[in-house]
C-alpha cells in the first residue's frame, strides 16, 4: 500500500520547510497568542510561588520552565479544558476524525479497494496516505455555497443542524473517561442521555420540514419512525444494567463493574443495546431516512456545504457517545489492567527542562491506564460499529419496525429478568456471592 | 331529466369530487429520475399513499438516439461500432444478432471457428454485463461490498476481452462473417483460468449477499410476477425464467453451435424479486461452463473471417434473427432492397419488454422496494430507447 514519493528534491522540500515555519510563526503571533491572553484573562487567576499570575508572567513560562508545569496543573482542572478538551469535545473530535480515517481505509480493504491515498501523502512520509483526506473535504465543504430552497423555513433549516451537534456533543459531556475525568458526574447520568437522544428525532422532522421539499419529508418521518422504535428497547436494555449496578450514574455504573464486565451477565441486552445504538446512528443496515437509491439522501438532501458538514460532524461524535456509553455500561469503563506504571522514572531531582519534557508531576499512572483502556475499548466498539456497514444491505421500514417493537423488546425484558434473577438469586449486588467485599 | 334529478346528480358529482381531492390529498406524487440516485438514465413517476405505491408511470426516452435511422444511412459493415452503443456493456451480443441476420440476408458462411470465438466472447460479454448489473443492484440496495466486488471483477474479464478483441467495453468484435481476428497467442490458458477464478467468486458473492438474511428478507416474497403474467407482459430473459418459465434463446432458437453445447436452462419457480436478482447469477455460473466447453471443441485453427466484397449486399429481402443477451431476448429485423445499405433495421430488445413489467410490479409495493424492484427486472434505459 506504501506509495513513494516521486520526484524528491531537497531545495523544494527545504523551501517548503521554511514556508510552513513562516505561516506557522504568522498564525501564532496573530491569532494564537492572542487567544491565550484572551482566555488567560477570563480565567480566575491562581497563585503561582505566591504571586498572582498575569498573562505577562505567563510569557515568562516560556524561559522559566519551573513556572510551567504549576500553570499547566491548574489549567488542566479547569473547567475549561474539560469540556473543549479532554472529556469534552476535542477529544470526542479527535476520536471521530480518527473513525473516519479508519472507516474509510477499513472499508476499502474489506472491498478490495485502496482508499483514500494521496492527500496527506508528501507531508508524513509514506504509509500515512490519506490522513488528511478529511482535512480536504472539510476544507471543501467550508468553501461551497450554502443553498437553501425556495420556501424553506429559514431560521430551523439554519438552527437545526447546529442542534444536531449540539445534542451529540452534549452526550460526550456525561462519558466519564477516567476517574474524575467527566465533565458533568451527575446522578441520573443515564437518564439525561437518554433524554438527549430523544431530541434527535424531533431535530431530524424540523429540519426535513423546514426543507419544504419531498425527499426530506419521507426521509424525516422514516427517522422520527425508527428512531421512536428503537428508543424502547434502548432504554430498556440499559435498564438491567441500572438494576445490576443499582446506580444511574455513569461513573458508578464503571466502578460497580470493577471485578466483572456487565456483558458476562447480560450478553443479550448489549446486543439489544448495539442493534439500537446502530439504529440511533443510521448506519447500515439501519439508514433508512438517508438511504440514497430510495429517497435520494434523505432528511439531508437540500443540505449543502458546511451544513452537511455539521451534520457530519454530529454523526460522528454521536457514533463516539454511543460506543462510548457501550463501553460505559456494558465493558466495564475505563477498567483493565494495569500497564502504564505509577510514576515515570525514579522519584527525585531532575533539571526543570526534561520534568517537563517527561511531563513529571502532570503524570499520573491510574488515570493513564483509563484513558488507554477506555480509548481501545471505544476504538473496538466504533470497529465493530463500522464492519457492520461493509456486509448488510439496507432493511425495510415495516422489516426495521417490527424489529424494533417486537424483537428487540421482547430480548431486552428477557435480559432484564436473567438480571432480576441473578439479583434476587444472591448472586450479584449487595452480599451476593460474586459481589466485591 | 327534472330539475331537482339535475340538482341531485349536480350536488353527487360535487361530492365525489370533494372525496376525490381529499383522496388525492393523501397521495404524493413521486418523480424518479432523470437524475434520481436510484433511476438512471430514465423517469418515472410514483404516487405513494404513505409507503406504499399506488400509481406508477414510466416515462423512458431520455437517451434516444436514433440508431434505427442512423443505420439506413450506413451500409452492413459500417453499421457495427454506432449499434454497440445502446449497451457498451453487453456490446458482442448487441452485435452479434445484428451480424446473424445480415449474413441470413447476404447469404454468408460463417466459419467453425469463427462460430466458436463469437460464442466465447458473447458469453464473456454476458459476464460483464451482468456484474456490471450485480454490482448496481447491489448499492441500490444498500450494499457498498457488493458493488466494489463485481466491479473489481469485472476488471479482469475486461482485461481478458481486450487482450481478445483489443477494445475495453466496445469491442466491435462480431461483424458479419466472422469475427474481426482470431484469438491472440495463450488466450485459451488465461480464459480458463479466469473462469476457475471467477466461479470461485461467484460462491462469495453468494455467501456475502444472497445468502445474507437481511437480503432475503426484503426481496423473498416481494413484486411476485406470476408464470402467467410473466408470459402475457411477455418479458424475457431472467424475468422471465425467474418467473418459472424456462426459455432460453440459445435453447430454444439455437443460433451457430450453440445446439452442440451442453448446458441447462436456470430458471427458478418462486416468482419473486429475490428470483430476479439470482437468476442472472445462476446465469453467470451455466456461462462458465459453457466457455469450458467451447474451448474444448474449437477448432485448433482455421478460418475466422469470411471472405466479403467490399460492399456486401444481397437480394431483396427480410431477415429477423436474435440472441439471448444479458438482458433476453435482442433481435434485429432488417430488411434490405438489395442495396448494401438496409433498408430498415428494427431493434428488438428485452428491455423494453422488461419494463411492461414495472408498473405492473411496483403498484402494491412499499416505496422501499422501489430501486430493488426496478433493478431486478434487468432494465438497462439506454437500449430501450435506442
Amino acid at each position: 500500500m506504501t506509495t513513494p514519493i516521486e520526484d524528491f528534491r531537497f531545495g523544494p522540500f527545504v523551501a517548503s520547510v521554511v514556508w510552513l515555519l513562516f505561516w506557522v510563526l504568522i498564525i501564532v503571533t496573530v491569532i494564537v497568542l492572542p487567544l491565550i491572553f484572551v482566555i488567560l484573562f477570563y480565567v480566575p487567576l491562581p497563585l503561582v510561588n505566591g504571586e498572582v499570575l498575569t498573562p505577562y508572567l505567563f510569557l515568562s513560562m516560556m524561559i522559566d520552565p519551573t513556572r510551567t508545569l504549576p500553570i499547566l496543573n491548574f489549567l488542566i482542572y479547569t473547567e475549561f479544558f474539560r469540556v473543549a478538551v479532554f472529556p469534552g469535545f476535542m477529544y470526542a473530535a479527535l476520536i471521530a476524525a480518527a473513525t473516519i480515517f479508519i472507516e474509510r481505509k477499513f472499508l476499502a480493504r474489506m472491498q478490495l479497494r485502496v482508499g483514500p491515498s494521496h492527500a496527506g501523502r508528501e507531508a508524513l512520509g509514506t504509509g500515512f496516505e490519506g490522513l488528511f483526506q478529511l482535512v480536504a473535504d472539510g476544507l471543501k465543504l467550508v468553501s461551497k455555497e450554502i443553498i437553501i430552497p425556495a420556501g424553506a423555513d429559514k431560521p430551523i433549516f439554519w438552527a437545526a443542524p447546529i442542534a444536531f451537534v449540539a445534542a451529540a456533543a452534549a452526550v460526550v459531556c456525561l462519558i466519564p473517561v477516567a476517574p474524575g475525568w467527566v465533565v458533568s458526574n451527575i446522578d441520573v447520568g443515564l437518564i439525561v442521555a437518554f433524554a438527549i437522544f430523544g431530541f434527535f428525532p424531533l431535530i431530524e422532522v424540523l429540519f426535513s420540514w423546514a426543507s419544504n421539499s419531498k425527499y426530506p419529508f419521507i426521509g424525516g418521518l422514516r427517522a422520527l419512525h425508527q428512531l421512536i422504535a428503537f428508543e424502547i428497547p434502548f432504554i430498556l436494555s440499559a435498564l438491567s444494567v441500572v438494576i445490576l449496578s443499582g446506580s444511574l450514574n455513569l461513573t458508578e455504573i464503571t466502578y460497580a463493574q470493577s471485578s466483572y464486565w456487565f456483558i458476562l451477565f447480560l450478553p443479550i441486552s448489549a446486543f439489544v443495546f448495539f442493534m439500537s445504538s446502530l439504529a440511533e446512528l443510521e448506519r447500515i443496515p439501519f439508514d433508512l431516512p438517508e438511504a440514497e437509491s430510495e429517497i435520494v439522501a434523505g432528511w439531508l438532501t437540500e443540505t449543502s456545504g458546511m451544513i452537511y458538514g455539521l451534520i457530519q460532524l454530529g454523526t460522528y461524535v454521536k457514533l463516539y457517545a454511543l460506543a462510548a456509553l457501550f463501553v460505559v455500561l456494558f465493558l466495564g469503563g475505563w477498567m483493565g489492567p494495569q500497564i502504564f506504571p505509577d510514576q515515570l522514572g525514579p522519584p527525585g531531582e531532575k533539571p526543570p527542562l526534561l520534568q517537563l519534557l517527561t511531563l513529571d508531576g502532570l503524570y499520573h499512572g491510574p488515570t493513564a491506564n483509563a484513558i488507554f483502556w477506555f480509548t481501545a475499548k471505544t476504538f473496538l466498539m466504533i470497529h465493530l460499529m463500522l464492519l457492520i456497514r461493509g456486509i448488510n444491505p439496507r432493511i425495510r421500514i415495516d422489516i426495521l419496525l417490527h424489529t424494533g417493537w417486537y424483537k428487540l423488546i421482547v430480548l431486552s425484558f428477557i435480559n432484564m429478568f436473567i438480571a432480576l434473577a441473578l439479583i434476587y438469586g444472591g448472586v450479584l449486588g449487595p452480599g451476593g456471592l460474586l459481589t466485591p467485599n | 331529466m327534472s330539475d331537482q334529478e339535475e340538482r341531485i346528480s349536480e350536488t353527487t358529482r360535487l361530492g365525489l369530487e370533494i372525496v376525490k381531492e381529499a383522496e388525492e390529498d393523501r397521495l404524493m406524487t413521486l418523480s424518479v429520475g432523470p437524475q434520481h440516485p436510484g433511476s438512471g438514465h430514465f423517469r418515472f413517476t410514483v404516487k405513494v399513499d404513505g409507503d406504499y405505491i399506488v400509481d406508477c408511470d414510466p416515462d423512458p426516452g431520455y437517451v434516444h438516439r436514433g440508431e434505427e435511422k442512423m443505420c439506413e444511412y450506413r451500409n452492413f459493415i459500417q453499421n457495427i461500432p454506432h449499434l454497440e452503443r445502446p449497451v457498451i456493456h453487453d456490446s458482442s451480443n448487441i452485435t452479434y444478432s445484428y451480424s446473424l441476420a445480415v449474413e441470413e440476408l447476404v447469404k454468408i458462411d460463417v466459419p467453425r471457428r469463427a462460430q466458436f470465438i463469437r460464442a466465447i466472447a458473447s458469453e464473456l460479454n454476458r459476464q460483464v454485463y451482468t456484474l456490471y448489473w450485480l454490482a448496481i443492484y447491489g448499492i441500490f440496495l444498500g450494499h457498498s461490498t457488493m458493488f466494489m466486488w463485481p466491479t473489481g471483477d469485472r476488471e479482469l474479464i475486461i482485461d481478458l476481452l481486450e487482450a481478445l478483441t483489443g477494445a475495453r467495453v466496445t469491442h466491435a468484435y462480431n461483424i458479419p462473417g466472422g469475427v474481426r481476428n482470431d484469438i491472440p497467442y495463450g488466450f485459451k490458458d488465461r480464459c480458463l483460468r479466469q473462469v476457475s477464478y471467477f466461479e470461485g467468486r461467484l460462491k462469495e458473492y453468494e455467501d456475502i449477499f444472497y445468502n445474507n438474511p437481511l437480503l432475503r428478507q426484503r426481496t423473498e416474497g416481494v413484486a411476485v410476477l406470476t408464470k402467467e403474467d410473466a408470459i402475457k407482459l411477455g418479458v424475457t430473459g431472467s424475468v422471465l425464467r425467474a418467473s418459472g418459465v424456462p426459455y432460453d434463446i440459445r435453447k430454444a432458437e439455437p443460433y451457430d453451435i450453440y445446439d452442440e453445447i451442453d448446458f441447462n436452462v436456470q430458471y427458478m419457480k418462486t416468482c419473486d424479486s429475490f428470483a430476479r436478482a439470482y437468476v442472472p447469477l445462476l446465469d453467470m455460473r451455466e456461462s462458465c461452463h459453457i466457455i469450458r466447453q467451447l474451448l474444448d471443441k474449437m477448432p485448433e485453427s482455421g478460418e475466422v473471417r469470411a471472405k466479403l466484397q467490399p460492399n456486401p449486399k444481397g437480394p431483396p429481402g427480410e431477415a429477423y434473427r436474435r440472441v439471448e443477451s444479458g438482458r433476453g431476448a435482442l433481435g434485429y429485423y432488417i430488411v434490405s432492397d438489395g442495396t448494401p445499405r438496409p433498408y430498415r433495421v428494427k431493434i428488438s430488445v428485452g428491455s423494453f419488454r422488461n419494463l411492461l413489467a414495472l408498473p405492473h410490479l411496483l403498484v402494491g409495493s412499499k416505496l422501499g422496494d422501489m430501486p430493488s424492484v426496478y433493478w431486478s427486472l434487468n432494465y438497462w434505459p439506454v437500449e430501450a430507447d435506442r
